[in-house]
């Protein structure tokens, strides 16, 4: 398509980027469009959101699900938004000039370059964008992991990380006189306050690096207890079951490296909130059998991101947003008040299906099916399974039967009785099934 | 299949949930219509005119599933009886509902019965008392026999109206007797 000249960027199925060991999202702009103005050759891209991460310029149309980026790593300078009477009724832009490879792509490493234009035609803060965009690029957090793997082979540490591979200023410090003396040495004034600001970033994006570091020890310890539980012999298992089990939850509580905040995503917000959780969810639904009531995803959602909390709105506010993207999970409401997500794939005909089947059973069709009965035969929790079957009531699948003994419902065998003929044996293979079902209990 | 005394039970009435009042509209009014037709044919097979709110009602109560219908379920089904118009086979007898008196004949059906009576035994200008109408023994096996007095006395008037009998005080206090007219 149209963005061939630049590297190809993943997406996850919800439409999120796939971001790289040590990746971290740092803002989020829509609607910018990346133009070559110098070279009508490369097509630009119209319209896309554009993600500023510490590695690279993701660019995301949302429409075909495809994404493009920019390493930081081919960035030789980032420009400032102009200030220009004229930039007052445009839409701000900034000038990148990146490395590009003899055939026009834009890579890390090649002899010519291209400018690129960022067009932002949403409401943002151009500035803002400009001062994290020389941000990242100044931290080179890409060379960061590359050279702390190098570091630990050869096994000696150098003075903290990121340290001497600071600014990327091209202005040769010579000395000259007169304004453009001047001029020079406000620039480099400048340029060391921003090495020393920039070094304390590193300390930061340093923690965050060691946070990624902790996941990658965790998942690797997981998968030994999961490997190596099957070889151990179980003296002590349920000690060891129960550490494992909180294992378990602490690795599901670090899921999330990059959390999406007001911060980085500004209007945005909701949206990619709203992707992000899709993408969460995933796990836990498979693991509750395809559907988890909203409260659930709430509290592990919030537990996996750390800080950045949401709030209750801000969940809802993104499950309703999934009616507009493409994704593989819904949310539904009960007639009760009580919300559940629900895997698209496990349709509530789907269910409605394993419900009658459970039904036609013939324990069920002489003792009824409780809540508790449906919970263990579909594999969710006994309050969503009631919430179930009181849906299936609705929809005359079922009937029920209040007694003493409690609260249990049967297939609806209502539909079949036809009034004028009460007394004879019922045409209906159904009704047949029920009274031979019954018959061998009385 | 299960009986009520001489009274056969349809298979369903060992259902569990026949005998929950149904939230749902479409089931519900399903399960009113089985319930409706039960007590009528129930009623009209055992001759009996009044079920009363407060006594047990065989018909209301399955002991085989351990099964019965809950007052405001039985009020339901008898109010549908009740309410449904011209075709209306159940009357509240008293403003707290406490009785309500089945006519699984419409009174115009008994006021045809009496008529058919007094053709098939001859009676035209005699007289009879109304206790001989219920009990007598022209009225042994046929539908008259044990009708309830109340009801009698309505069809009675019924007839009355239209210039077909004439009742009168008779001897006794408290029986009154009918002039079956030509």
């Amino acid at each position: 398509m149209n963005g061939r000249w630049l590297p190809a960027a993943n997406l996850t199925a919800s439409g999120r980027p796939m971001f790289l060991p040590g990746e971290i999202e740092r803002a989020l702009v829509s609607k910018v469009d990346l133009e070559v103005e110098e070279n009508p050759g490369l097509a630009p891209l119209r319209a896309g959101l554009l993600s500023l991460t510490t590695h690279r310029l993701i660019w995301i149309e949302e429409s075909s699900n495809s994404g493009y980026c920019i390493p930081l790593a081919s960035l030789i300078r980032p420009y400032p938004p102009k200030k220009s009477i004229r930039s007052m009724f445009h839409s701000p832009r900034i000038h990148i000039q990146v490395k590009a490879s003899a055939s026009g792509r834009i890579a890390e490493e090649g002899p010519k370059s291209e400018m690129i234009t960022l067009v932002l035609r949403d409401k943002c803060d151009p500035d803002g964008f400009h001062a994290k965009l020389v941000e990242v690029w100044r931290s080179r957090s890409w060379e960061v992991n590359q050279r702390r793997s190098d570091v630990e082979r050869l096994d000696s540490r150098e003075g903290g990380a990121g340290s001497g591979h600071g600014s990327n200023s091209s202005v040769i410090s010579t000395p000259v006189v007169g304004v453009s003396g001047l001029l020079m040495k406000e620039q480099e004034k400048w340029e060391s306050t921003d090495k020393s600001l920039q070094e304390a970033f590193q300390d930061l994006n340093a923690l965050m690096g060691k946070a990624k570091e902790m996941v990658m020890l965790a998942e690797k310890m997981r998968a030994k207890l999961l490997s190596g539980s099957s070889a151990q012999v179980n003296t002590a298992n349920d000690e060891e079951l129960g550490s494992k089990q909180e294992i378990q939850d602490w690795f599901l509580s670090v899921g999330i490296v990059s959390p999406v905040t007001k911060e980085s995503a500004g209007a945005l917000y909701h949206q990619e909130l709203s992707r992000q959780l899709a993408d969460f969810v995933g796990r836990p639904l498979n693991e509750a059998g395809g559907m988890i009531a909203l409260i659930e995803v709430y509290y592990l959602f919030n537990r996996a991101r750390g800080t950045e909390l949401i709030s209750p709105d801000d969940l809802l506010q993104a499950c309703a947003l999934w009616e507009k993207i493409d994704v593989s999970v819904m949310l539904r409401r009960f007639d009760s008040g009580v919300m559940v997500i629900q895997d698209k794939v496990h349709s509530d005909k789907e269910v409605f299906e394993r419900i009658k089947s459970m039904a036609l059973k013939p324990e069920a069709l002489r003792q009824g099916v409780s809540p508790t009965d449906a919970a263990m035969t579909l594999g969710i929790a006994p309050a969503l399974a009631k919430e179930y079957l009181l849906a299936a009531e609705n929809e005359g699948l079922l009937c029920r039967d209040v007694s003493p003994e409690g609260f249990r419902f049967y297939l609806n065998l209502f539909r079949e009785i036809d009034p004028r003929c009460m007394y004879s044996v019922e045409r209906s293979g159904l009704f047949r099934s029920w009274l031979s079902a019954t018959a061998v209990a009385s | 299949m299960q009986s009520l005394g001489n009274f056969k039970l349809p298979q369903f009435f060992n259902y569990p949930p026949y005998f929950t009042l149904q939230p749902v509209r479409e089931t519900r009014e399903k399960q009113i219509q089985l319930w409706k037709e039960l007590i009528l044919d129930y009623c009209r097979s055992q001759k009996i005119f009044i079920i009363g709110m407060e006594e047990e009602f065989p018909l209301f109560v399955n002991p085989v599933i351990d099964r019965s219908l809950s007052y405001e379920s039985r009020e339901q089904f008898l109010n549908v009886l009740v309410s449904e118009g011209l075709l209306k086979r159940a009357e509240w007898m008293d403003k707290g509902r406490k009785k309500c008196l089945i006519l699984w004949l419409r009174i115009q059906d008994w006021a045809d019965c009496i008529l058919n009576f007094v053709r098939e035994n001859g009676l035209e200008n005699s007289v009879m008392t109304v206790e001989e109408i219920r009990s007598g023994m022209e009225s042994r096996g046929t539908e008259l026999q044990g009708i309830d007095r109340g009801v009698l006395m309505r069809a009675l008037r019924l007839l009355e109206q239209k210039g077909k009998v004439a009742i009168f005080k008779g001897s006794s206090a408290d029986d009154e007797g009918v002039k079956f007219s030509a």
